[in-house]
């Protein structure tokens, strides 16, 4: 199945990235993306600071932009808080591949702009450090270091409406007519 | 074709007589809230998208619970963000210090959230109203902010399990143990996405309370929602408070369901979850002598009139341990005045517990009782992640309001029974 071209979240747009993967287990939550304690604020280079701190206290500071995020089972599971794919995507993290991924997170990153994928078998090979080229007009994965191919699940039409929109926001003012106003 | 709970609820909030698992669907929402950590972005958003008005005042709460009593500046700043909005937007349902609760306690007590309901939250932890009878689930904050301005929200329609619980539940055992078990058994990832529908004789004899504390946690299996049908029970919490028309749905007798479990929960024991993920569970009896460091009973989960009363039985007459910190939590003012009046807060106050006004605080390692590294917590909450009550070495581990009190009284995590 083919992918709609997309455009991501306010402007990001890239369709294709290339980057160096992290790797995290399974049942990664939200606490771990970005600790309640740090909470009292949405700014997002603040979050950044603390993304993943609790499950690697080194990564906001080795983390790189264009870096991708593989992870298990159940990504994100845990707490509504938007501040989680928002801190992942200030930390400069191009995507997020996992096993799966907790309902309300899943529906946030798509909401907030953040590309996610899920495909088991990228994220069982995988080894830390491994570079990855993602396609996600058409969900094609490839681990450039291991010369290894893979299909990600497709993602829903409706989800790819909202990123066509650039996001739920945008297209919430589509549809209500709002963008002619200031 | 026959239709479970959810697709029901669903259906009758589109224009369509009938919905199925798998469709995506733009819904009416009834009611529509978020706190002090998730309504500033939604407000932000809100702003942003140039919307003049939300959809409907009535049917928007904004509910600062969180951080509040405000803990630092920048949590004060969030929660005047709301306060702001409510006034410029005329929103009725912005609840101040002194007159606020945890939202999942607050809303149902004062029956704005209604049986037959489609509601968002952005808080996960909306899933409680699943006991009313409501699909009710939690979102992001940009979620919350579309609702606001066009009073929709688009769904998947989750596929159904379905729990049939039978037999007669021992003292001491109640919702939080079964909900607990139920997570145990099925895993943090069991019901990803799914409607999980809490039935059979126990349910139908299960106090509104304790339903609520089940609903609560569905979201610890990864659902979307955990419902139980309305009945005679939902009925009498209902009635007084409503205050708005509401619908009883049902699931069709062959209504499809993806697994279905059935427990005969007669023999089970109170449970614990242990560190670090609520499906790490134990019966309290199968676990050695764990010293703890601190008790806290209250929130979304465990912090209504009826877990103050189980925790007090315990408690009555006795002191906590000395090496034990203890906190109660009422989780709205009507909750603690009611208590006040019962006599409960004498209670927790004689065992030389400490009683807190109100706040989600503690739970989410927000404030109001924070763990140092190496302790160790017994709470009637919902998650123990790694560094959910404080330092990343602490620990939490999950239980009833009378296992708790237990352990506070025994310095250790204890049998009720234990208590002497």
């Amino acid at each position: 199945m083919t992918r709609s071209t997309a455009s991501y979240g306010s402007g990001d747009g890239a369709t294709r990235m290339t980057g160096r993967v992290w790797i995290f287990g399974d049942d990664v939550d939200t606490d771990a993306i970005i600790p309640a304690r740090y909470l009292n604020t949405s700014d997002p280079q603040e979050l950044a600071r603390h993304c993943m701190e609790d499950a690697d206290p080194e990564f906001p500071t080795k983390v790189r932009t264009g870096d991708i995020l593989l992870a298990g089972k159940n990504f994100g599971c845990g707490s509504s808080r938007e501040h989680a794919p928002i801190a992942i995507k200030a930390a400069g993290v191009a995507c997020v591949i996992a096993v799966n991924f907790a309902r309300i997170f899943y529906r946030n990153a798509f909401n907030m702009g953040l590309p996610i994928l899920e495909c088991a078998e990228a994220v069982r090979d995988a080894h830390e450090g491994d570079t990855f080229s993602v396609c996600l007009e058409t969900g094609d994965i490839t681990n450039v270091t291991q010369g290894k191919s893979y299909r990600a699940a497709p993602v829903p039409p409706f989800m790819i409406e909202l990123l066509r929109s650039g996001g739920l926001m945008a297209y919430v003012k589509k549809r209500q007519g709002l963008e002619s106003r200031s | 074709m026959p239709m479970t709970l959810a697709e029901k609820i669903l259906a009758a909030h589109t224009d369509r007589p009938e919905v199925q698992a798998g469709e995506l669907l733009e819904v009416r929402v009834d009611f529509c809230f978020g706190n002090d950590i998730t309504a500033p972005i939604a407000i932000k958003a809100f702003r942003e998208s140039g919307a003049r008005r939300v959809f409907d005042p009535q049917r928007v709460a904004l509910i600062p619970d969180h951080f509040t009593p405000n803990k630092d500046i920048a949590s004060a700043m969030q929660v005047k963000m709301l306060r702001d909005f409510a006034r410029e937007f005329g929103i009725p349902h912005y609840f101040e210090v002194g007159r606020m609760g945890v939202e999942h306690a607050l809303l149902p007590e004062l029956g704005l959230v209604l049986p037959g309901d489609v509601i968002i939250g952005a808080d996960s932890h909306t899933c409680t109203y699943g006991a009313l009878g409501a699909f009710a689930t939690g979102v992001g904050s940009t979620d919350l902010a579309a609702a606001m301005i066009r009073g929709t929200t688009w769904f998947k329609v989750p596929s159904s399990m379905k729990f049939v619980y039978h037999g007669r539940l021992k003292r001491w055992v109640g919702g939080k143990d079964l909900i607990l078990y139920t997570i145990g058994q099925i895993g943090v990832d069991g019901a990803r996405y799914m409607a999980m529908e809490f039935t059979g004789p126990v349910i139908e004899k299960l106090p509104m309370s304790h339903r609520m504390t089940m609903a609560n946690m569905a979201i610890e299996a990864g659902a979307k929602v955990g419902l139980i049908a309305p009945d005679e029970i939902t009925r009498q919490y209902v009635q007084g408070r409503a205050q708005r028309p509401y619908t009883f749905f049902a699931s069709d007798a062959h209504a499809r369901y993806e697994v279905v479990h059935e427990w005969d929960v007669s023999a089970m024991d109170p449970m614990v979850a242990l560190p670090h993920l609520p499906e790490n569970v134990k019966p309290v009896t199968e676990l050695p002598a764990i010293p703890i460091d601190q008790v806290v009973i209250g929130s979304c989960t465990n912090g209504r009139l009826e877990d103050l009363r189980e925790a007090a039985a315990v408690l009555k007459g006795r002191k906590v341990h000395s090496s034990v910190r203890c906190l109660v939590i009422p989780a709205t003012q009507k909750i603690y005045r009611d208590a006040l009046n019962e006599g409960l807060l004498q209670i927790f106050l004689d065992a030389e517990a400490a009683v807190s006004t109100p706040t989600c605080g503690p739970c989410l390692g927000g404030h109001m009782g924070i763990l140092a590294a190496g302790e160790r917590a017994v709470a009637t909450t919902n998650r123990n992640f790694v560094g959910r009550m404080g330092h990343p070495d602490s620990e939490v581990y999950l239980s009833s309001p009378a296992v708790a009190a237990a352990s506070a009284v025994l310095g250790r995590i204890a049998h009720p029974d234990e208590v002497r």
